[in-house]
């Protein structure tokens, strides 16, 4: 039964014979189609399109977008994915005719402009970072995590050195052992201690002649700097394994501290996080990394270069290189975004951005320290994490918790990871976010703690205002519909 | 100095630091060893105001040549097609783009059934049962492919046509030495698709995956048909990278007995921006289902009995499997396949059959006056549908140089990735060029050739 809250298909709204395009005519003489193509590889059946207007299409996804939270609708506090705001003029600036309709294999003197943003963001990242050199091809952190892995078997293997083991904490995202999996290496998982942070016991037994790598996030998915990576990255080196730096939380340190003076020898950066390339609903995104000179040679080609001259050029002699991750030069547009918001903020800027992110996150920590278990009672950055205990006591989950909250317009923090914590809530406010916000949702939070205890039922049945209520996730996974079929109504 | 993304007063400030007690922000990062502090100014590009970074934004595009300024006939995997104006009104809902993956359905349903029409709109074109949410572009989804076949089967080969993209083997190259899996790839024919001969020869029962192009780089149509009777004879997977606007007129890959169609739709609504971001897809037949990478959007009901849509099928993905997960992908290319969508409605059924038909007979009328024309050789005679190869007799370097003096982007230099079709251009024509660009390249041309 159709209610007034469900919003048809685009499908549903088609009708034979209706458009929504207009293509330039034909104005070559025509051939017989039988006289181009075999009969047996011409299409058979037209594919099932919808067939709407124009405006009928506009109405179509103005209504989906009204369905639809985004950093523009609200606050995004969402742990780990750094929900900051996304700047309008990258918007503009990527869909300039010169950045946005040119080609990738246009003769290199002809996209000059183009490649001058690629070398000096290549550049700028570096300093950032403080590594040698960067790539830009992978096209998210998750590519990057794994071209990064590439390039350290490869540097082993240069080295003849078999080694294959791949360390992570367990507070670490699950993207960091999948990708460990497909650079063809293996996971040891090893325990973080009371204080939140590496065991640095449990690194000391864990490094071996098999020891790849070290994967770390500092600060870590607790929000929560390893204050002992020095030693850390002196228990890996020695042991003749690398640092791998995840900067899923570079927003933390943007000018404080760099992966590259800490030791690490590798590190990704997620533009689309610290950067400012919007999410998009789940993409595109881009994460260039950056290695240390040790680990030059294996760099994915091609990688930009400034010539004599002074113009720029794509260099493809790389010999070592693990090869390519991506086709191109990466997702250009969002890289592009990147270097707009860095010439933006400037140096001075991006420290502010990350004091102003770690200010406004232990603001939150304390202020809600009170009604809700505060796991970890340290300074954090740029993130924190709270614990729902308290509240499961109660009968009220960190999932009631968290659908209550889109009850007062707000997107809720990652729950449930990391997995280390029970009923985990983490909490990234972002340095866009004025005090005035902070506060309100502040309130809300204290007001789901009141709740939870005085009228429970409120906090488990939410959320009461959305298009849609709780979805049935078991039986859309049991029995999976995964496209629209006209037969089925 | 105040930024204006950044909202905090010095008396924010203040009473932020009061409530937590202390005097400055730098007692915040105490917990850093000094040791390690990074403590210069980060030597990057220097902050500018708005309107001078404008321009020096437009500055820095107005030294691209671009589809504005010059006729472009290059292809090679990239095309300017023609764009719906909606695209970019409906992509440039902040709704959409500000958003992150949909985690909280009952406030991401716009973006969940956006998506869940984008995999079908997929599964109508590619004829598959099954796609999902995006990937990172063509070739990245043909290695996820490989490798998802590969461990289906249990079988480490996958054999790869040559003529299939260069960039996209060599990516699967990349992929495929990480996880343990040897690539060997067999040869085209004289009539420019793939050598059948060396097909069979080279894929036996050790095989995991076949991996062709429809249509290939070189523009030309394999007969899937044929192919697919030996692969499977042989208990290999079948997999189609597949241009999908060429799906609106030939057979599609699913009917014909592909197991996993994959491709890039950057011809739907997507800008070539110099090459990223694009649009992977990536559909299979109901029964590969659990094995596909990256994102699922699923059907279901809310309490009320309301339809609604969730992610789905996340078991098989790196959040909850971890190390065991089909792949690591998580962030996708979400606004791209939005993009890609909107300009499938737009186009809809009769306007994606129409492109598709513009494409074929333009790029035809093209070749037959290349044939025509003196000193050029067309070098194929396979069925193509929007590209062709013409033979230069001058290196396609300087051919294409002396084309952007008059104010054209000439073809692919297909010397690049094969060295025995040196001098060989690859031309694409697709529904935006006129009879009268064609005439006049091929005039233009001829005029270079024997100047």
């Amino acid at each position: 039964m159709r209610n007034d809250k469900e919003k048809a298909l685009i499908f549903e709204l088609s009708q034979p014979g209706r458009v929504g395009y207009s293509l330039p005519p034909l104005d070559v003489p025509e051939t017989e189609i039988a006289d181009l193509l075999p009969e047996h590889l011409i299409r058979e059946t037209p594919a099932e399109l919808p067939e709407v207007s124009e405006l009928q299409l506009m109405r179509h996804y103005t209504e989906l977008s009204t369905r639809n939270h985004g950093v523009d609708s609200g606050f995004y506090p969402l742990g780990s994915c750094t929900m900051k705001y996304n700047p309008k003029i990258n918007e503009d600036v990527a869909r300039y005719p010169g950045f946005a309709s040119i080609h990738p294999y246009q003769p290199e003197e002809t996209v000059q402009g183009a490649l001058e943003v690629l070398y000096n963001l290549q550049r700028d990242l570096a300093e950032i970072t403080g590594m040698d050199a960067v790539t830009l091809q992978p096209a998210a952190g998750a590519a990057g995590e794994w071209t990064g892995l590439m390039m350290i078997r490869a540097y082993h293997e240069s080295r003849g050195e078999k080694r294959t083991k791949v360390i992570v904490p367990n507070s670490a995202h699950g993207t960091n052992p999948a990708s460990a999996t497909i650079a063809g290496m293996e996971t040891i998982t090893i325990p973080s201690d009371e204080r939140g942070l590496v065991d640095i016991e449990a690194l000391r037994q864990a490094v071996g002649p098999d020891t790849a790598a070290l994967m770390l996030t500092n600060p870590n998915t607790l929000g929560l700097f390893e204050e002992d990576i020095v030693e850390m990255a002196k228990i890996v080196h020695e042991a003749g394994g690398l640092l791998y730096y995840d900067g899923a939380n570079a927003n933390a340190i943007l000018g404080i501290a760099r992966p590259g003076d800490m030791g690490f020898d590798v590190v990704h950066l997620n533009l689309h996080k610290t950067f400012t390339g919007p999410h998009g609903g789940g993409g595109p995104g881009a994460g260039p990394v950056g290695v240390k000179a040790s680990l030059l040679p294996y760099l994915p080609a091609p990688i930009v270069v400034k010539q004599e001259d002074g113009s720029f050029a794509f260099h493809y002699e790389r010999p070592e290189s693990i090869g390519r991750v991506k086709a191109y030069y990466g997702n250009f547009g969002i890289l592009l975004r990147a270097y707009t918001y860095i010439c933006t903020m400037g140096a001075e800027g991006l420290l502010q951005v990350s004091q102003n992110a770690v200010l406004n996150a232990n603001y939150m920590m304390r202020r809600l320290a009170g009604a809700y278990e505060l796991p970890y009672d340290r300074v954090c950055k740029h993130e924190f994490v709270l614990s729902g205990v308290r509240q499961k006591k109660l009968g009220v989950r960190t999932l009631d918790i968290a659908k209550r909250l889109l009850d007062f317009g707000y997107h809720p923090p990652t729950v449930y990871f990391p997995l280390i914590v029970d009923e985990c809530l983490m909490i990234e406010p972002t340095e866009t976010e004025s005090k005035e916000t902070l506060d309100e949702f502040i309130e809300v939070m204290l007001q789901i703690a009141r709740e939870c205890e005085e009228t429970p039922e409120v906090v488990q049945e939410a959320p009461h205002t959305t298009v849609v209520k709780r979805l049935d996730e078991a039986t859309a996974a049991r029995k999976p519909i995964l496209r629209y079929r006209k037969e089925a109504l | 100095m105040q930024y204006r993304y950044l909202p905090q007063t010095d008396q924010d400030k203040r009473e932020m630091l009061q409530a937590l007690g202390i005097q400055s922000v730098e007692e915040l990062f105490a917990d850093i060893p000094r040791d390690i502090r990074f403590n210069r100014e980060l030597d990057i590009t220097p902050a500018m105001p708005e309107p001078e970074l404008v321009k020096y934004m437009k500055g820095l595009a107005g030294k691209n040549v671009n589809f504005d300024t010059h006729v472009c006939f290059l292809g090679a995997g990239v095309y300017q097609h023609y764009i719906p104006s909606v695209v970019n009104h409906v992509i440039s809902r902040s709704e959409f783009y500000t958003a992150y993956t949909p985690y909280q359905p009952e406030i991401s349903q716009g973006e969940l059934q956006a998506i869940f029409e984008f995999q079908t709109m997929v599964c109508e074109l590619t004829g598959m049962e099954v796609a999902n949410s995006s990937m990172y572009d063509g070739p990245t989804a043909m290695a996820e492919a490989s490798m998802m076949a590969a461990g289906h089967t249990g079988k480490k080969r996958v054999v790869v046509s040559r003529a299939v993209h260069p960039e996209a083997r060599d990516i699967l190259k990349t992929y495929a030495y990480g996880q343990g899996v040897e690539v060997e790839e067999v040869g085209y024919d004289r009539s420019g698709v793939t050598d059948l001969e060396a097909l069979t020869q080279a894929v036996d029962d050790t095989v995991g995956a076949v991996v062709v192009q429809y249509p290939n780089f070189f523009g030309n149509i394999e007969d899937l048909a044929e192919i697919e009777k030996w692969v499977h004879s042989k208990g290999a997977l079948l997999i189609v990278k597949a241009n999908p606007v060429a799906l609106g007129i030939l057979e599609a890959p699913g009917k014909l007995g592909a197991d996993i169609v994959v491709g890039d739709m950057q011809p739907f609504g997507i800008h070539a921006s110099f090459g990223g971001p694009h649009c992977g897809y990536f559909a299979t037949t109901a029964k590969l289902m659990r094995k596909m990478p990256g994102r699922i959007v699923g059907q279901t009901k809310d309490e009320e009995g309301r339809r609604g849509f969730v992610l789905t099928l996340q078991a098989r993905e790196q959040h909850i499997r971890r190390e065991k997960a089909t792949s690591n992908i998580c962030s996708n290319q979400a606004l791209n396949a939005l993009a890609a969508a909107v300009a499938l409605t737009a186009l809809g059924k009769q306007g994606v059959q129409e492109m598709a038909m513009l494409n074929l007979q333009k790029a035809h009328y093209a070749k037959r006056e290349f044939a025509k024309a003196k000193g050029m050789e067309v070098v194929f005679t396979a069925p193509f549908f929007n590209e062709f190869v013409i033979k230069l007799p001058k290196a396609v370097k300087d051919v294409n140089k002396a084309l952007l003096g008059k104010g054209f982007i000439g073809g692919y230099d297909l010397g690049r990735s094969y060295p025995e079709l040196a001098d060989h251009m690859l031309l694409a024509v697709t529904e935006l060029r006129t009879k009268q660009e064609i005439d006049s390249l091929v005039k233009e041309m001829e005029a270079i050739i024997h100047a």
